[in-house]
C-alpha cells in the first residue's frame, strides 16, 4: 500500500487523467468547442502558476503578490519567438511573388516593418536578437525571470524585508514592470502587445488541433509539476520551508540560512510561473502588458486562498473553480437577475460577487474548498485557543492547521 | 585549558542605554557554567551576542580553538560552527510532528541543495531514537509537536538541542515551567552533556543552580559582578546588595 501522504497526489493525477480523456473525446466528437478546449487549456496552466503561489505563500509563508509578472514575462518571451517565425513566414510568401527571391537583409527588414509599424519603428530591437530562435527564446523563458526572481529576491530577503512590506514591493515591481512595458519604446510594441500567438509557424493543422496539443502540455506540466512539488514539500526540504513560515528566527539558530530558502523558492516558483505563462500564451493568442497588472497577482493569491493554502491539490481546485466560474460570469451568456428596483448584471457582480466568496472564506472557511476534504476525513484543526502554530506574519492559523 | 569561547571588552547599548559594558567571558570546552543576576542585566544580551542576533558597538568575541570571530558571522553560521541555542520559551515547530523537528536539527549539510537530495538514513533514524528515548518522547515521535504539554515542548528543544551537536549550548532558564522530577532530570542531563561539550545555563531559580554544582558567573548592569563557586559568590557582599538581597 502507499504511503497515506502520498494519496492525495495519487487521487489528483489519476483525476486529472481521467479530465484529460474526457476531455479530448468530448472535443473528437464534437461535444465542446475549440474555444472552451482553449479554456480548460488556459485554466490548467492558471493552476500551474497556482502551485507555485501556494509553495511560496502555503509553504513558506511568503505573500508574493506579483507572481503572475512572471507568467506573462514566460509569455512574452515564447511569444516574440512565436510572432517574429509567423512574420518571417508571411514575409517570405509575400517576397516570392515578386519573382526575385528576398535577401536576407530584406527579410528582416520585412518582419521588423511588419511586426514594430504599428508602434511606428522599422528596426528590431537588440532584445529580439534571439526571436529567431526556438531553443534560445525557450531559454530566455527560464532565464528571464528567474533571473528577475534571482535579482529582486536577493535585495528584499538580504534586507529581510517581511509580510505586509513585501507583498507591497512585490506589487510595485510588476506594476513597474507592466509600465515599462506599455511604453512603445520598450521593445515589445507597447500597449499592443504581441499577437496571433495561435498560429504556429510550420504548422499546417487547424486550430481545433492545436487546441488540443497545448490542452495536453498543459495537462503534463501540471502533472509533472504537481508530482515534482508534492515530493519537495513532503521532504526535509519541505518541512524546512513550513518552518520557516511558523518561525524563522528559530530556523536560523538551526543554521539554515532563512534568506538563502527564501531566494531558492521564490525564484523557483517564479520559473513555474514563467512556464505557465508560456503555455498560456499560445492558447491566449495575445499578450500586452494589461496582464501585468497588480490585480492579475492578486486573484492569484484569491485563488490559493480560497482552495486552501498549504495543500497543493487546495491551490488547483481554487484556480479551476473560481478562473472557470469566472469565464462564465464574465462570458455574459448567465441570465441577469432582475430585483424590480434594479438588475443585477453578472458581468458587472462578478467581482462582487468574488469579493464576498473571499472574505467569506477568509472568516468562516480558513482552510477554503480544501477543508472540505479534512471535513469528510474526519481531520479536525487543534483546540489551541486561537493561537497561531508560530509567532510570524505568515504562519499557519489555528484553523487552518491539521490536529 | 584553553577556551572554546573568548568575550572581551564587549559593550553595547540600545538608544543610550547600555545593556552590556565592557563584558568578558570565557569557558573552556568541556565546562559547565550558570549565569545569575537581577532582571536586565544582560544576560539575554549576552546570548544575543554570541548568537549573532544583536552586534556588539565594540569588542570581540572569539570561538573555537583556531578562534574564530562571530561578529562577522550571519545567526546561521554561528549555529553551522556549533553554538545551539535554547529559548527561555520553548520555541519547536508547531504544525509538524517531533520526528520532523528533530530530523530539521539533525546535523547535516544545511543549504537547500543538499536539503533536496536529503534521504533518511538508518543512523539518522537511530540517533532519533536515541534522543527521543533519552528525554522521554520515545512514544511521541508521529505526534504534532504542538500537542505536547509545556514540560514535553522543553524535552523536545533540548533533544533538538543535542541533535544539533553543538560544541557550545546556550540554556536560557530550562527549569523554567517544570515539576521538581523533570527539575532533576534537567539537572542531570545538563552535567552529562558538560562532560563533553561547553554549557551555559542562564537561570534565576537558586536551588537550581546549587544542583548544577559549577562555576558561577554574576551580571549585574551588563558586566561581570563575581565569578566563582556559587558559595563564593553568594559570600560576596556586593553580589548580596543588588541581587541575592532583595529577595
Amino acid at each position: 500500500m502507499t504511503h497515506p501522504r502520498h494519496r492525495s497526489a495519487l487521487i489528483f493525477l489519476a483525476s486529472l487523467a481521467i479530465f484529460t480523456i474526457a476531455v479530448t473525446i468530448a472535443a473528437q466528437f464534437g461535444l465542446v468547442s475549440t474555444s472552451f478546449v482553449k479554456t480548460l487549456g488556459k485554466t490548467l496552466c492558471l493552476c500551474l502558476a497556482a502551485l507555485a503561489m501556494d509553495l511560496i505563500w502555503g509553504y513558506a509563508g511568503i505573500l508574493s503578490l506579483g507572481h503572475m509578472a512572471f507568467f506573462a514575462l514566460g509569455g512574452y518571451m515564447v511569444g516574440m519567438w512565436l510572432m517574429y517565425a509567423r512574420t518571417e513566414e508571411i514575409v517570405i510568401a509575400s517576397m516570392s511573388n515578386g519573382g526575385l527571391p528576398a535577401t536576407p537583409e530584406e527579410i528582416s527588414q520585412g518582419i521588423a516593418t511588419q511586426i514594430f509599424g504599428v508602434v511606428g519603428a522599422s528596426d528590431l530591437p537588440a532584445i529580439w536578437s534571439f526571436a529567431n530562435s526556438l531553443p534560445l527564446q525557450l531559454a530566455l523563458v527560464v532565464a528571464v525571470p528567474g533571473l528577475l526572481a534571482l535579482i529582486f529576491g536577493w535585495l528584499a530577503f538580504r534586507s529581510r524585508v517581511t509580510g505586509v512590506y513585501l507583498s507591497i514591493l512585490t506589487q510595485a515591481m510588476t506594476l513597474a514592470l507592466a509600465l515599462y512595458l506599455f511604453q512603445n519604446d520598450s521593445g515589445l510594441r507597447g500597449n499592443n502587445g504581441l499577437s496571433g500567438l495561435q498560429n504556429l509557424p510550420g504548422v499546417t493543422a487547424g486550430q481545433d488541433a492545436v487546441s488540443l496539443w497545448f490542452f495536453w502540455a498543459s495537462a503534463a506540466a501540471l502533472a509533472l509539476t504537481y508530482v515534482g512539488l508534492h515530493a519537495i514539500v513532503s521532504g526535509k526540504f519541505g518541512s524546512v520551508i513550513r518552518a520557516i513560515r511558523d518561525d524563522e528566527a528559530r530556523v536560523r539558530f538551526l543554521g539554515y540560512s532563512v534568506e538563502g530558502y527564501k531566494l531558492f523558492v521564490f525564484t523557483l516558483t517564479a520559473v513555474i510561473c514563467a512556464f505557465a505563462g508560456a503555455l498560456y500564451y499560445p492558447q491566449a493568442g495575445i499578450i500586452n502588458p494589461a496582464e501585468l497588472a497588480p490585480i492579475a497577482s492578486i486573484y492569484l493569491a484569491v485563488w490559493v486562498a480560497v482552495g486552501g493554502r498549504g495543500r497543493l491539490y487546495g491551490a488547483v481546485i481554487g484556480a479551476a473553480l473560481v478562473s472557470l466560474l469566472s469565464s462564465w460570469f464574465t462570458g455574459g451568456r448567465v441570465p441577469s437577475v432582475d430585483l424590480g428596483i434594479g438588475t443585477i448584471n453578472w458581468v458587472d457582480w462578478w467581482l462582487v460577487l468574488l469579493g464576498l466568496t473571499f472574505v467569506c472564506v477568509t472568516l468562516f472557511s480558513p482552510k477554503g474548498i480544501g477543508g472540505l476534504f479534512d471535513r469528510f476525513a474526519g481531520v479536525h484543526a487543534p483546540d489551541r485557543k486561537g493561537a497561531p502554530l508560530g509567532p510570524d506574519d505568515g504562519s499557519l492559523q489555528e484553523k487552518e492547521a491539521q490536529e | 585549558m584553553s577556551a572554546l569561547l573568548e568575550v572581551s571588552g564587549v559593550t553595547v547599548s540600545f538608544d543610550g542605554f547600555r545593556a552590556i559594558n565592557n563584558l568578558t567571558f570565557s569557558i573552556g570546552a568541556a565546562e559547565l557554567r550558570a549565569i545569575i543576576g537581577p532582571n536586565g542585566a544582560g544576560k539575554s544580551t549576552f546570548m544575543d551576542i554570541v548568537t549573532g542576533k544583536t552586534r556588539p558597538d565594540s569588542g570581540s568575541v572569539n570561538f573555537g580553538e583556531r578562534p574564530v570571530s562571530l561578529l562577522k558571522l550571519s545567526e546561521a553560521q554561528i549555529a553551522r560552527a556549533g553554538i545551539g541555542r535554547k529559548f527561555q520559551r520553548p520555541t519547536v515547530f508547531e504544525d509538524q510532528t517531533v520526528h520532523e523537528n528533530l530530523t530539521l536539527a539533525l546535523k547535516a549539510a544545511r543549504s537547500p541543495w543538499a536539503v533536496l537530495a536529503w534521504r533518511k538514513s538508518a543512523a539518522d533514524e537511530d540517533r532519533i531514537a536515541a534522543l527521543t528515548a533519552q528525554v522521554g518522547l520515545a512514544d511521541s515521535l508521529a505526534k504534532k509537536a504542538g500537542t505536547l504539554s509545556h514540560g514535553q515542548k522543553q524535552w523536545l528543544e533540548i533533544a533538538m538541542l543535542l541533535a544539533q551537536e553543538p560544541r557550545l549550548l546556550l540554556v536560557d532558564e530550562p527549569a523554567a515551567g517544570m515539576t521538581l522530577a523533570e527539575r532533576e532530570k534537567t539537572t542531570e542531563l545538563l552535567v552529562d552533556i558538560a562532560r563533553t561539550r561547553a554549557v551555559v545555563v542562564v537561570e534565576h531559580d537558586m536551588d537550581f543552580v546549587r544542583r548544577l554544582n559549577c562555576k558561577v558567573t554574576v551580571l549585574h548592569e551588563g558586566a561581570v559582578l563575581a565569578e566563582g563557586s556559587l558559595d563564593h559568590v553568594t559570600k560576596n557582599q556586593t553580589v548580596i546588595d543588588v541581587y541575592l538581597g532583595r529577595g
